[in-house]
């Protein structure tokens, strides 16, 4: 588009690059193939990690849980820096600001959604469950 | 070869949709011969249905919009006269009519009347306001506008081929299950939804895209007009809150094709989840179509009372405050359902917080005209009836608000007069000042006011008359969805409400009228230099009807309010500024991508509804087919000469130097020596 050249134009104003844009990434951290290659087997490990912690004693039993979240929210941060370059720079500012609004409204809806569906399961109780929690 | 479709699908024994079908197959004939007849295909083809101008899309968004409003609106006369008739008998709709009639309005007018108005409005107005040629995304924007038609389609179709849902606008299960609802009535309604819900996301993917990515130089957050800021929030939630829908409704759909047990009473279902997601997405959905409105009256009110928009910044806040605390309020619809106190009450402060945003922006409108030169102007006079009547229906909001009130009143009519009161008073009434306020924009020549007059005052008397009663027969207890009454006493006021209905028909008649009369003295109404109600944001800089690049070179903005800026520059220094250095402009070709893809999206909906499956398979594979063909265009846009370009803007500034001779005319004379 026209326009999209123009804003680009001599103004000289910084432009933001939108998520996988090539031509913007080249340069950053975790951009250009080996960020992708990079980026791969980052995540395969972290995959393969969360294979093997379960199927040995390595991590304390009750603990895995926990420990296979922290590989889950890592493995999330690999594919938004590496696949999504989504970085701090100036030129990110939308695609944080609309990474930000996402997570927020799906956390409000998925734990406004629990709050509300776990108060329904107490208020409307069938009888014989009550009677159960009740000994 | 024809899954579950055969004559029997046809209602022969109820004559009342037939008949009606049939009127309108005869219309749409006799339009479609007429158009062959005079050999308008080629241009219907090539100007319209193909093209990816935003102009022309946001044109025919608007155009669904008004002939499904009007579909809508002859089902509440059905609707308002069996009540009135069927006070201690039966009334002439039995019950399964009279169901789907009531889920057909309230589909009908949220997705198909009021979405598209507000989508229209905010395609033809947001690249215009933001100085820029078109939207992001072109053929994707075409591609919606078809998938929006093509949903609208199947849900007329169901008028005569089936039935339609008998469950209510949101069908609610378990009523909407297999067991409970085994026609194909819910189906047309989830496939219709559907496809013309991925529209809707692809044109709120598309205006946010615009708003954030594509503006003209200067044009900074701050320095956007109101209707953009709105836009903006209201694609937001689109963005956010569709995918809840279409998740909802595709769980739904599994559960009735597949044996899926999400929504079921058996098997680990559970009904009430549905209720749950359907409202985080419906909450979100009325700030969607209420919010472009909000800018529609910031526009109108400031235009019209001379005066730049009081408190802009503390409007943007209230703006976003609303985007946000939308999404924290879904569950007073469903208080009674038994969530307990601690979660109503919690949403019940949220339901009543929301409103302060809502209070500001009443506060700035009002400052906005306090000390202003208002002229009363046909949108002026539908945005101060909004002010009146949308405060009224958020004060019965903020009171439905109270979880204890919302129990005494919650499923009664006056819960149902307080949601009309806000769509009709804020959501129509802004989409009807926006459609008379763009119209000369769109094309050249100003509606004919005396008809607007006559048509906003029988609208609003008649709003007034059919809904006031229904506030007072829900505090007395009338039900909402009721196919006959046994309570004598209510009859008064339900033939009020017809007679109510009535005179809203004849604010119909006159809208209908104002058109017909501003087309024979278009003349004389003509809008010659592009500004006629002496506005503020620059989509009154080009002309009217603007040229498909819109702008020949893009606007340089200084500030708030741009071309009010530029006008006061022009004033000032006596003349418009030296005449700038044009280049040739490309702009996007059209494509009929969209309009083929919606034609397989629709027998691909029809096929799904009647469980067809080679046509669903066919349908699905042409509409990708089409999708890949686009993508191997060769060529994708073509380039305007630069000739024509400057022929096409120095036209554009002889007028606007004329313009400037008269306004200092004008304000010499004012000043006697």
């Amino acid at each position: 588009m026209s326009e999209g050249k123009l804003e680009r134009g001599e103004r000289g104003e910084r432009h933001d690059s939108a998520p996988g844009d090539e031509a913007a990434s080249g340069q950053e951290f975790g951009g250009g193939v080996t960020g992708y290659v990079v980026g791969l087997l980052l995540a395969l490990a972290l995959t393969a990690g969360s294979f093997y912690m379960v199927s040995t004693d390595l991590v304390w039993g009750p603990a895995i849980p926990a420990a296979l979240i922290v590989l889950a929210v890592a493995q999330m941060g690999i594919h938004l820096v590496f696949f999504l370059h989504i970085t701090t720079g100036p030129d990110n500012t939308n695609n944080v600001l609309a990474l930000a609004f996402g997570v927020l409204i799906v956390l409000l809806v998925v734990f406004g959604s629990m709050w509300i569906m776990d108060h329904l399961s107490h208020q409307l109780m069938p009888m014989g469950e009550m009677m159960k929690r009740m000994r | 070869m024809f899954g579950k479709l055969s004559l029997d699908a046809i209602p022969f024994s109820q004559p009342i949709p037939l008949v009606a079908a049939a009127v309108i197959g005869v219309l749409l004939l006799g339009v479609l011969a007429w158009i062959t007849k005079k050999g308008h295909w080629p241009y219907l083809w090539h100007e319209w249905i193909t093209s990816v101008d935003h102009k022309r899309i946001g044109v025919m968004y608007i155009l669904l919009a008004l002939v499904m409003l009007i579909r809508g609106f002859s089902d509440a006369i059905l609707m308002r006269t069996q009540q009135a008739m069927a006070v201690n008998a039966p009334g002439y709709l039995p019950p399964e009519h009279y169901d789907q009639i009531f889920s057909a309005h309230g589909a009908i007018m949220i997705f198909f009347g009021a979405m598209p108005f507000v989508i229209g409005l905010m395609n033809f107005v947001v690249p215009l306001q933001l100085g820029v040629r078109d939207v992001a995304f072109p053929t994707l924007n075409s591609t919606s506008f078809w998938l929006t038609a093509s949903g609208a389609l199947l849900v007329n179709v169901s008028l005569v081929i089936g039935e339609f849902a008998r469950t209510g606008w949101l069908p609610y299960a378990p009523l909407s299950e297999k067991v409970y609802s085994p026609g194909v009535g819910v189906d047309y309604y989830l496939w219709a939804i559907q496809i013309s819900g991925i529209g809707t996301l692809m044109s709120g993917i598309n205006l946010v895209t615009t708003i954030l990515k594509v503006r003209a130089p200067g044009m900074s957050y701050l320095r956007m007009p109101m209707f953009c800021w709105t836009s903006l929030a209201s694609n937001l939630l689109i963005v956010a809150a569709f995918p809840i829908l279409t998740a909802t409704l595709a769980m739904l759909t599994l559960d009735r094709y597949m044996g899926f047990h999400f929504f079921t009473n058996d098997a680990g279902g559970n009904p009430m989840l549905f209720v749950n997601l359907i409202w985080a997405w419906g909450h979100p959905e009325v700030y969607i179509l209420v919010l472009p409105a909000f800018g529609v009256f910031s526009e109108v009110i400031s235009t019209f009372s001379s005066k730049p928009l009081f408190g802009y910044r503390s409007m943007v806040a209230a703006t976003l405050f609303i985007t946000l605390v939308s999404f924290t309020v879904w569950l007073h619809h469903f208080f009674t359902m038994g969530a307990g106190a601690n979660v109503n009450a919690a949403f019940g402060i949220a339901t009543s917080i929301i409103a302060v945003g809502t209070g500001v922006k009443v506060y700035n409108w009002l400052f906005t005209m306090y000390g202003g030169k208002v002229r009363f102007t046909t949108p002026m006079l539908w945005s101060i009836a909004f002010m009146v009547t949308f405060v009224v229906g958020g004060m019965t909001g903020v009171l439905l608000a109270v979880p204890p009130a919302d129990f005494m009143l919650h499923n009664s009519l006056f819960l149902v007069a307080h949601f009309h009161n806000v769509i009709i008073g804020g959501v129509l009434f802004g989409a009807f000042a926006g459609m008379t306020f763009w119209f000369p924009k769109a094309f050249g020549f100003r509606l004919h006011e005396g008809w607007g007059h006559v048509a906003f005052w029988l609208s609003l008397a008649g709003f007034l008359i059919v809904f006031t009663p229904m506030y007072w027969l829900g505090l007395e207890g009338m039900t909402r969805r009721l196919q006959h009454v046994n309570v004598a006493g209510w009859a008064p006021f339900l033939w009020i409400m017809l007679f109510g209905v009535g005179i809203m028909g004849l604010g119909v008649l006159a809208q209908i009228m104002q058109l017909l009369v501003s087309i024979r003295d278009r003349d004389q109404l003509r809008d010659e230099t592009g500004d006629p109600w002496d506005g503020r944001s620059l989509e009154w800089a080009t002309t009217s009807p603007p040229p498909s690049f819109n702008f020949a070179v893009l606007p340089d903005v200084r500030g708030e309010e741009a071309y009010w800026t530029i006008k006061q520059r022009a004033i000032e220094a006596q003349g418009l500024v030296e005449e700038p250095e044009y280049e040739p402009i490309e702009m996007p070709r059209n494509s009929a991508t969209g309009v083929v893809t919606a034609f397989f999206a629709s027998f691909t909906g029809f096929a799904l509804i009647w469980e067809i499956w080679w046509l669903v398979g066919v349908g699905l594979l042409a509409a990708y087919g089409t999708f890949v063909w686009f993508a191997w265009r060769k060529e994708d846009e073509y380039e305007i000469p630069v000739e024509e370009v400057a022929a096409y803007d120095r036209e554009r500034r002889k007028v606007r130097a004329a313009w400037l001779l008269r306004e200092q005319g004008a304000r010499a004379g004012e000043q006697p020596a």
